[in-house]
C-alpha cells in the first residue's frame, strides 16, 4: 500500500534540496504527524528553501516571520487598527494566519515574542484583544534556530522546546550534492515552477491515516522500554516524558506510512528517535550534547527489543 | 536510612491498629482482665490520635506506662517469664508501641510484635481455626510491613503483594516442616500450666460420674484399625481398673504394681490398631482388651492396664495390638483376690442376703454364682437411663430393688457388690465402650459419651472374666450406641443423637479434617518423619543426609520459583521464539542478531553478508515483522514462517 503521491512529493523536494533525503523525509513525517518542526542549523544550509518547497508541493499557503530581538507578539499574531471610515477597530491578521509558517531564527526574539508563537502552535488558535480566531488547517510551523552558543540569542526553555515534535539538523551537503547545487539552476526559480502534488484536503486525510497506523503491543513495549531506560540510566539528566513517548510513536507512525506500511516497526522508532530526543533528552555529560546521532545510537543499542 | 524515618501516614496507622487488633483479640481469653482493658484503652487512644490528629504522648509518659505495664504483669504472675506472662508483656509492648507511631521504623516494630503475638496464640490452642486466623493475621501484618517500607500502593495492592510473597514462601515452609530434623514432643507443647481442667475418666467412680461424662461429645481418642474394625460389642477400651470400694465410690489400687504381674494367654487373631489419644492429664492409656503389645514408655499393671510413664498432657499416638480373647489371671496373686473381695462392713442388707443365699447354694462354684447374678439382673427389669434418681446410703439395694433405674456405673457397682458378697472376687473396670467409625477417613472416634464401666469376675480355672451388667438390661448400649439405649426423650449430647443425617455427614467431614490436622500437622513427630522419609527411600537418615536433602530440595524450589517468575516475565510470542531460532542459526554462521536490531534492518545486514541467502532472509524477516508488529491474527503466515525457518539451512 505504498502511496505514490508521497513518493512524488519526496522526489520533488529532493530534486531541489540535494543530498538531504533523511531530513526531508523526517520533516514530511513531522507534518503528517501534525507536529511542528524545529531546525537548528547555521544560516544558508537551505532551511528556508525546505519550508518553501514543502508548502509549495503540498499546495499550502506560506509565510515567513523573521524573528528579531525587538519583535512584539502583535508582529506575529496581528493587530487591531482603528478604521476611520467605519469608526471601529479592524483586526489585521498577523503573518501566523497561514498554513505553513517559517519562524526564522526564533531564538533571536525575546521570550515574550517566542511564547506568542509557541502558544499559537499548541492551541492552533490565536486570541487577540479578547477574540479567539482559529488558525487555518493544516497548520505547520517550521522554526529555525541558530546554534545557542551564538551571540544575541534567547535559548528556548525545555518546556517550550517540547512543543516541537521533531528537531532536526540539515548540515552541510556532501561534495557531490554541493557540486550539483552549484552547477544547477537557480533554486528560487525551481521552487516557483513547482506545482502542488496534492490538495490540502488530501493532506488532512493523510494525517488521519497516520493515526490509523497500527502499533502492536510488542512495539509499545519497545517504546516503553526505551523511555524506562532513559528514566533509570544515569546517562541522562531526566528521562523521556509521556508526551515525548507519544511524540515518538506519532512520528514513527508517519515514518511507517511514508514507507508504505500499515504498522510500525522498531526500525521506524529507531529512525525517528534522534529527532525526537534531540531537544528533549539532556545527557549528563555535556560534551555529548552536540552529537545527537551518537547519543541516540547509544540509547538504541542499550535497549533490546522486547 | 531516610526510609526508616519517613513519617507514618494516617492510612498506615489505621491498618496497623487493625493488625494489632487481629493479633491481640484472640489472646484476650488468656490475658488478665485488667490487661485486656488497658490494651483496649490504648487502642482507642490510638484511634483518637489518628482520627483527631492529636500530638503523640510525650516520651516521659510512655516511659511511665512501660514501667507500669511491666510491673502489672509482674504483680499478676510474680514473674515475667513463661508463657502467659511473656505473652502479656508482648501485649503491653504492642499496645504502647501503637501510641508512638512516629516513623516507618515504629511501624516495622509494630508489625514484628504482631508476628510474635500470632506465634503466641499457638502456645494456647493449635486448632484449625486458630491456624486460619493466624494465616490471615500474618497476611495483614506482612502487608503492613511492606507498607512501612513503601506506602505508595493502596492497601489492596499491598495485600496482594504480601499474599504473593507468602505464597512464594509456602514451598519452603512445607519443606522445612516435613524435613527439618524433629525433636521429640509436640510442636507447640509447653510443659507448664496446660490442661488445668480436661474432661475424662477419673481415678474414682461414684454414681453419676460417668453419667456426667455422657453429656460431653468431646473426643477421647481416635483409633485407626489396620484390618477390619471389630464388632461394636467387642470394643471395650480398658481404662482404670478399680478394685477398691468404700460403699459409695470405686477407686484404683493405691499402689501400682503391689502384686506380681500375671501372664496371660491370648486367643484368636491379633487386632492391630493405632490410637491417637487426646490429652487427659492422667497416666493411663486406653487399650482394646486385652493388650498384646504396649506403647513405648509405658508399662502394664497387674490388672492389665497400660500406664504411661508420664501423665498424658499432650496428644499421644501409639501403635498397639490386642487379643480379642484372653485367658488372664488364672494364677492370680492371693493378695489381689483378697482385694477383690473387700466390702464395707455394713450396708445394702438385701443384696447381701441374696448373695449369701447364692453362696450357700453354690459354694465355691464361681460360674454358677455368676449365672445367678446375671439372672437376678435380668429378672429385676432394670432401666438404663442418663437421669438416675439420687440414691441413699444403701445405694446397691435402692438401685436393684427400689428405683431400678441407673447408668452403667450403677449396674457395674451393684453387680460387683453382689459377686463380692457371694464370695466371688470381682472388680469394676472403667473405660470406653464402642465408638463411631467416621466413613470419611475410616477412623473410629471414641467420645466422652462412650465412657462406660463394666465388671470383671475371677472364676477359678478361667481367671478374670468380663461381664457387662449393662448389656444384660440394655443390650443395645453395647451393640449400637448410647442413643439407642436410653429411653427416648432423654437429653443427649448433640452429636450423640441419631437424627439429622446432613448434620451427621457434616460432622464426619469436619472431624476427618480435624483428625488429619492432628495426625499430620500437630502430630508430625520424629516417628512420622522417619516413616515418611523411609517411604521416600531414605532409611534411618542422620542429620547430615537430612540437611543435604533439605538444601537440595530448597534449591530446587528456589530454581522452580525463579523459572516460574522468569517464564511469566518472558512469556514468549511464538513468532518471536521462531525468530530466535532463526537468528541463532545465523549466529552460528557468524551473522549475529543484535538484540536491539529491528528485523528488517537485520535482514538487510545479514543479506549483505550472505548474498546467497538474501532472498530467504528477507522473506523470513518480513514475515516475522508482519507477524509481530502488524494488526490481526495471521495463523497461515505463522505456519509459513515456521516452514521457511525450518527449510532455512545457511
Amino acid at each position: 500500500m505504498r502511496l505514490p503521491e508521497l513518493d512524488a512529493i519526496l522526489a520533488d523536494i529532493n530534486r531541489i534540496i540535494l543530498g538531504k533525503e533523511r531530513p526531508i523525509r523526517l520533516s514530511l513525517a513531522c507534518l503528517l504527524a501534525r507536529g511542528h518542526l524545529l531546525i537548528e542549523d547555521l544560516p544558508g544550509v537551505g532551511k528556508t528553501t525546505l519550508a518553501h518547497v514543502l508548502a509549495r508541493v503540498l499546495g499550502l499557503d506560506f509565510q515567513r516571520i523573521q524573528f528579531t530581538s525587538d519583535m512584539l507578539p502583535a508582529d506575529i499574531l496581528g493587530v487591531s487598527i482603528f478604521d476611520r471610515d467605519s469608526g471601529s477597530f479592524h483586526f489585521h491578521p498577523g503573518p501566523i494566519f497561514t498554513q505553513v509558517v517559517l519562524a526564522d531564527e526564533i531564538n533571536r526574539a525575546t521570550p515574550k515574542a517566542q511564547s506568542a508563537l509557541l502558544e499559537a502552535m499548541e492551541e492552533r488558535q490565536v486570541t487577540a484583544e479578547g477574540k479567539t480566531r482559529a488558525l487555518p488547517e493544516p497548520f505547520f510551523v517550521i522554526a529555525t534556530q541558530n546554534p545557542t552558543h551564538q551571540i544575541g540569542t534567547f535559548p528556548l526553555p525545555e518546556s517550550q522546546l517540547d512543543r516541537f515534535l521533531l528537531k532536526i539538523e540539515l548540515g552541510y551537503p556532501d561534495p557531490a550534492a554541493e557540486r550539483e547545487l552549484l552547477a544547477g539552476a537557480d533554486r528560487r526559480q525551481m521552487v516557483a515552477s513547482l506545482s502542488p502534488r496534492i490538495a490540502p484536503q488530501r493532506l488532512i486525510e493523510l494525517q488521519d491515516s497516520v493515526r490509523a497506523v497500527h502499533a502492536s503491543p510488542a512495539l509499545i513495549d519497545y517504546v516503553q522500554a526505551l523511555a524506562a531506560h532513559t528514566r533509570t540510566a544515569p546517562r541522562w539528566q531526566a528521562g523521556l516524558s509521556p508526551r515525548a513517548c507519544l511524540a515518538l510513536l506519532a512520528v514513527a507512525r508517519a515514518w511507517a506510512l511514508l514507507d508504505g506500511r500499515d504498522h510500525v516497526l522498531p526500525e521506524d522508532v529507531q529512525a525517528v528517535l534522534p529527532g525526537v530526543i534531540a531537544h528533549r533528552l539532556r545527557p549528563t555529560d555535556d560534551t555529548l550534547r552536540t552529537n545527537v546521532e551518537s547519543v541516540a545510537a547509544a540509547l538504541i543499542e542499550a535497549v533490546p527489543l522486547p | 536510612m531516610a526510609r526508616i524515618n519517613r513519617p507514618v501516614s494516617r492510612r498506615q496507622a489505621w491498618w496497623l491498629l487493625a493488625t494489632a487488633l487481629a493479633a491481640g483479640l484472640p489472646l484476650t481469653p488468656q490475658l488478665p482482665l485488667w490487661l485486656s482493658l488497658a490494651a483496649a484503652a490504648a487502642f482507642c487512644w490510638r484511634a483518637a490520635l489518628t482520627l483527631r490528629q492529636w500530638r503523640l504522648p510525650p516520651r516521659w509518659l510512655m516511659f511511665v506506662l512501660v514501667i507500669a505495664g511491666t510491673a502489672g504483669v509482674f504483680l499478676q504472675y510474680r514473674t515475667i517469664f513463661g508463657r502467659t506472662p511473656g505473652i502479656s508483656l508482648l501485649v503491653v509492648f504492642l499496645a504502647l508501641k501503637l501510641l508512638e507511631l512516629r516513623a516507618a521504623r515504629d511501624a516495622m516494630a509494630t508489625a514484628l510484635l504482631c508476628y510474635f503475638l500470632v506465634l503466641g496464640q499457638f502456645l494456647f490452642t493449635q486448632t484449625i481455626p486458630t491456624a486460619l486466623l493466624a494465616c490471615l493475621t500474618v497476611l495483614i501484618t506482612t502487608a503492613n510491613l511492606l507498607a512501612a517500607s513503601d506506602d505508595r500502593p493502596n492497601p489492596l495492592q499491598q495485600l496482594r503483594r504480601a499474599g504473593l510473597m507468602l505464597a512464594q514462601a509456602l514451598p519452603f515452609m512445607l519443606l522445612l516442616f516435613v524435613l527439618f530434623p524433629r525433636i521429640q514432643g509436640p510442636l507447640w507443647g509447653i510443659p507448664q500450666d496446660r490442661f488445668a481442667a480436661v474432661s475424662g475418666l477419673s481415678d474414682t467412680m461414684s454414681p453419676g460420674s460417668i453419667a456426667q461424662l455422657s453429656q460431653s461429645d468431646a473426643i477421647a481418642f481416635r483409633v485407626q484399625f489396620k484390618g477390619t474394625v471389630p464388632q461394636q460389642s467387642q470394643l471395650y477400651w480398658r481404662g482404670p481398673v478399680m478394685p477398691a470400694f468404700d460403699g459409695r465410690s470405686w477407686r484404683v489400687a493405691q499402689t501400682l504394681g503391689a502384686y506380681p504381674e500375671v501372664p496371660y494367654r491370648g486367643l484368636g487373631t491379633l487386632v492391630d490398631y493405632e490410637v491417637t489419644l487426646e490429652p487427659h492429664g492422667k497416666f493411663w492409656l486406653f487399650a482394646l482388651e486385652l493388650p498384646a503389645t504396649l506403647p513405648p514408655d509405658s508399662a502394664l499393671t497387674s490388672d492389665y492396664q497400660p500406664i504411661a510413664r508420664e501423665a498424658v498432657r499432650n496428644r499421644l499416638r501409639y501403635n498397639q495390638r490386642a487379643w480379642p480373647e484372653a485367658i488372664a489371671g488364672v494364677d492370680e496373686a492371693p493378695g489381689a483376690l483378697r482385694d477383690a473381695l473387700a466390702l464395707p462392713k455394713q450396708g445394702n442388707p438385701r443384696i447381701r442376703a441374696i448373695s449369701a443365699g447364692w453362696q450357700a447354694r453354690h459354694g465355691n462354684d464361681g460360674a454358677a454364682i455368676l449365672a445367678a447374678a446375671e439372672a437376678l439382673f435380668s429378672q429385676q427389669l432394670l432401666i438404663y437411663t442418663l437421669n438416675p434418681p439420687l440414691l441413699g446410703a444403701d445405694m446397691v439395694d435402692e438401685f436393684l430393688f427400689d428405683s431400678r433405674r441407673g447408668f452403667c456405673e450403677h449396674f457395674a457397682t451393684a453387680f460387683v457388690f453382689a459377686l463380692r458378697a457371694a464370695g466371688v472376687p470381682a472388680r469394676v473396670v472403667a473405660g470406653y465402650q464402642g465408638g463411631e467409625v467416621n466413613p470419611v477417613d475410616g477412623y473410629l472416634v471414641v467420645r466422652q459419651y462412650d465412657a462406660h464401666a463394666w465388671a470383671e469376675a475371677w472364676i477359678a480355672g478361667r481367671g478374670w472374666v468380663r461381664i457387662d451388667p449393662t448389656a444384660i438390661s440394655a443390650p443395645s448400649r453395647i451393640n449400637n450406641n448410647l442413643a439407642n439405649a436410653v429411653p427416648s426423650g432423654e437429653e443427649l449430647p448433640f452429636l450423640a443423637r441419631g437424627d439429622l443425617a446432613w448434620l451427621r455427614e457434616l460432622r464426619y467431614r469436619l472431624d476427618a479434617v480435624t483428625n488429619g490436622w492432628n495426625q499430620w500437622v500437630l502430630g508430625y513427630n520424629p516417628q512420622r518423619q522417619r516413616d515418611l522419609l523411609a517411604s521416600l527411600g531414605l532409611n534411618e537418615p542422620d542429620w547430615r543426609s537430612m540437611t543435604a536433602v533439605l538444601s537440595v530440595l530448597c534449591g530446587m524450589v528456589m530454581l522452580g520459583l525463579t523459572a516460574w517468575i522468569l517464564r511469566n516475565r518472558l512469556r514468549v510470542d511464538p513468532s518471536l521464539a521462531a525468530w530466535r531460532r532463526f537468528t541463532a542459526r545465523l549466529a552460528k554462521r557468524g551473522v549475529a542478531w543484535q538484540t536491539w536490531e529491528g528485523p528488517l534492518a537485520f535482514a538487510e545486514r545479514a543479506a549483505k553478508q550472505m548474498p546467497v541467502h538474501a532472498e530467504a532472509i528477507a522473506e523470513i524477516a518480513s514475515l516475522y515483522a508482519r507477524l509481530r508488529y502488524a494488526p490481526g491474527p495471521r495463523a497461515s503466515e505463522f505456519e509459513q514462517l515456521k516452514a521457511k525457518i525450518a527449510a532455512f539451512k545457511p
